[in-house]
């Protein structure tokens, strides 16, 4: 207990556990509407393509960085200035610039491919997200600039050692794209609901199905690529879906499970994040564990009481 | 209602006048439904009028739920149209669709569904105001479901979740109901329930078109029947029963007949 005191005086401690708890609160939004729209697959599918994007965007960060220094952008100087000037916005967003617009279109592309019924569309996004993972893996080795590429596709896939490297710029960044992602639920709440239930009735009554699906996949987006800094991008879907998995055994109506999940993982996450402190283990594995963990006490209490409110 | 393609239109134009004063809310016009080619229902053409109780009747395979989810505007037609009249739009009909997997254990309560009636009326804002909330108590309690608003979906029986669909159809309109097999899977009890609660509907002016499996309770609570298979009849209720299903039903032709007559459940 005490060295938990004597942590949290360090402002690295702090950050860490706001991201954690900002993260997985986002990330459990959607868990209900993933799990029963069989939308899974996306969220699935869509952190490899993030790994992928994360690769290309280092490449790319790296290009443009030595780009700017060849002899013709060093003469046309406005232009080398902005390569390095926009190489030097890569950096600063952790190539979110890149990242964040890459997963947001693969969404998009992968909602389509999942409706199409004539392709096989589980068959379709595997394709794509093991291509992805494997394209990422080799940019990543011909590129690195790093000597312990092990290491950092390590920290790509399951997240950093620790995220007590944060910088206040990190929160920032958190914090706005969690203010977002939780505004749009709680607005499209009603329209996420009702096309989650029944898409046909939606549809039918002149619902805009098609873009409430967009939006939702836009969102898993946005999440995904928030929540893969913290767990890395294997164990992403765990912080959706857990979650939701839990309040299902308690909750009985779409409110009651959609307020329960988010409590859940805000103390899954406050709990990892200490116990990762502690124990000094891998964060998002632990985050992980405590989510497992809150599962199987949720089942057994599951069959005791429910909750509908 | 009136048929506009078969000959039978001339047999009954004088007992159908009366009716056809009543304005039109639906065409079919020469409709051709079907997928990849195939075609399931050929040149269908009827019109609903503001007050009808339509039954559509076929065998399984038919296109009678390919026929709905057309009207609802779900689907495209080969060739044809519907035509919504008389200011109808898709905001102004209430659906009660085939109950979909997804919904055996889906976490929602019974005011939660019947709220996402509104969904349509919601137009450019993001929360159910105070009407839609107290008009969604008034229609579970037309239904008899008010005691069950807070119990979750996947644990109600048969019965009580086509009351929690039929409360959310009534809450997206009033004006015009389209049923696709509303009492498939019910027991007995619980379907003579269900069709006094639609035929109540009907009787306060709701236009009813639902999709059914029942003959004996299409004949009887129906005023209009849509045969839809190879060959087509559309007439009312009486018609279908005096002249159509007669001639089906001769000793020779057994095996053409499409339902097996049983006792109606009341």
């Amino acid at each position: 207990m005490n060295s938990i005191i004597t942590y949290l005086q360090y402002p690295f401690a702090r950050y860490a556990l706001i991201v954690g708890v900002l993260v997985a609160l986002c990330a459990s939004l959607l868990g209900v509407t993933l799990v029963l729209k069989r939308f899974s697959f996306i969220g699935d599918g869509l952190s490899h393509v993030a790994f992928g994007a994360i690769a290309v965007a280092s490449v790319v960060q790296l290009g443009l960085t030595t780009l700017s220094h060849t002899a013709f952008f060093q003469k046309v100087s406005f232009l080398g200035n902005g390569l390095s000037a926009f190489a030097e916005l890569m950096k600063n967003t952790n190539n979110m610039v890149i990242v964040l617009p890459l997963t947001v279109l693969a969404a998009i592309l992968l909602l389509r491919t999942g409706q199409n019924t004539r392709i096989k569309g589980d068959a379709a996004i595997a394709m794509i997200s093991v291509s992805a993972l494997a394209g990422g893996y080799i940019l990543m080795a011909l590129f690195s600039t790093s000597s312990n590429l092990a290491g950092d596709v390590c920290s790509t896939l399951f997240g950093s050692q620790s995220i007590l490297t944060l910088g206040i710029s990190d929160v920032v960044f958190c914090a706005v794209l969690s203010v977002i992602s939780a505004g749009l639920f709680v607005l499209f709440y009603n329209r996420i609901f009702a096309v989650t239930f029944d898409e046909n009735f939606s549809k039918a009554v002149g619902t805009k199905t098609s873009a409430v699906n967009l939006l939702i996949a836009v969102m898993i987006a946005l999440i995904i690529v928030l929540a893969m800094s913290l767990v890395g991008s294997l164990l992403v879907s765990a912080l959706i879906i857990f979650p939701a998995l839990s309040a299902m055994r308690v909750a009985k109506s779409f409110r009651s499970v959609t307020v329960v999940s988010v409590i859940l993982a805000g103390f899954s996450a406050l709990f990892g994040v200490l116990l990762s402190i502690l124990l000094s283990t891998p964060v998002g594995a632990t985050i992980v564990m405590v989510e497992l963990l809150v599962f199987f006490i949720m089942s057994i209490a599951g069959r005791f009481h429910a909750l509908s409110f | 209602m009136e048929l506009e393609k078969q000959e039978m239109n001339e047999n009954r134009s004088a007992g159908t006048e009366k009716k056809e004063k009543r304005p039109a809310e639906l065409s079919c016009r020469d409709l051709t439904l079907g997928y990849d080619g195939k075609e399931l229902v050929s040149h269908l053409s009827c019109t609903v009028r503001k007050g009808d109780y339509l039954c559509i009747i076929g065998e399984n395979g038919a296109g009678k739920s390919t026929l709905m989810r057309t009207i609802l505007g779900l689907q495209k037609p080969m060739s044809g149209s519907v035509v919504y009249e008389n200011g109808l739009t898709s905001q102004l009909i209430g659906y009660l669709p085939q109950q979909t997997e997804v919904q055996r254990d889906f976490p929602a309560s019974v005011r939660e569904i019947v709220l996402s009636g509104f969904q349509a009326q919601l137009k450019k804002s993001f929360f159910y105001s105070r009407e839609m909330k107290a008009a969604a108590e008034e229609n579970m309690r037309i239904m008899g479901i008010e005691h069950l608003a807070r119990e979750s979906f996947s644990t109600l029986s048969g019965g009580q979740k086509q009351r929690v669909l039929l409360a959310r159809a009534i809450s997206a309109s009033r004006r015009m109901l389209l049923l696709d097999e509303p009492v498939a899977g019910l027991d007995p009890a619980a379907t003579a329930d269900l069709y006094s609660l639609i035929e109540r509907l009907n009787r306060e002016g709701t236009t009813i078109v639902m999709i059914s499996h029942d003959l004996a309770a299409a004949v009887e609570y129906a005023s209009h029947i849509l045969y839809v298979g190879k060959e087509l009849f559309f007439g009312t209720a009486e018609e279908y029963h005096r002249n159509w299903l007669g001639r089906r039903h001769n000793p020779g032709d057994e095996k053409t007949r499409p339902y097996v007559r049983r006792p109606h459940p009341m």
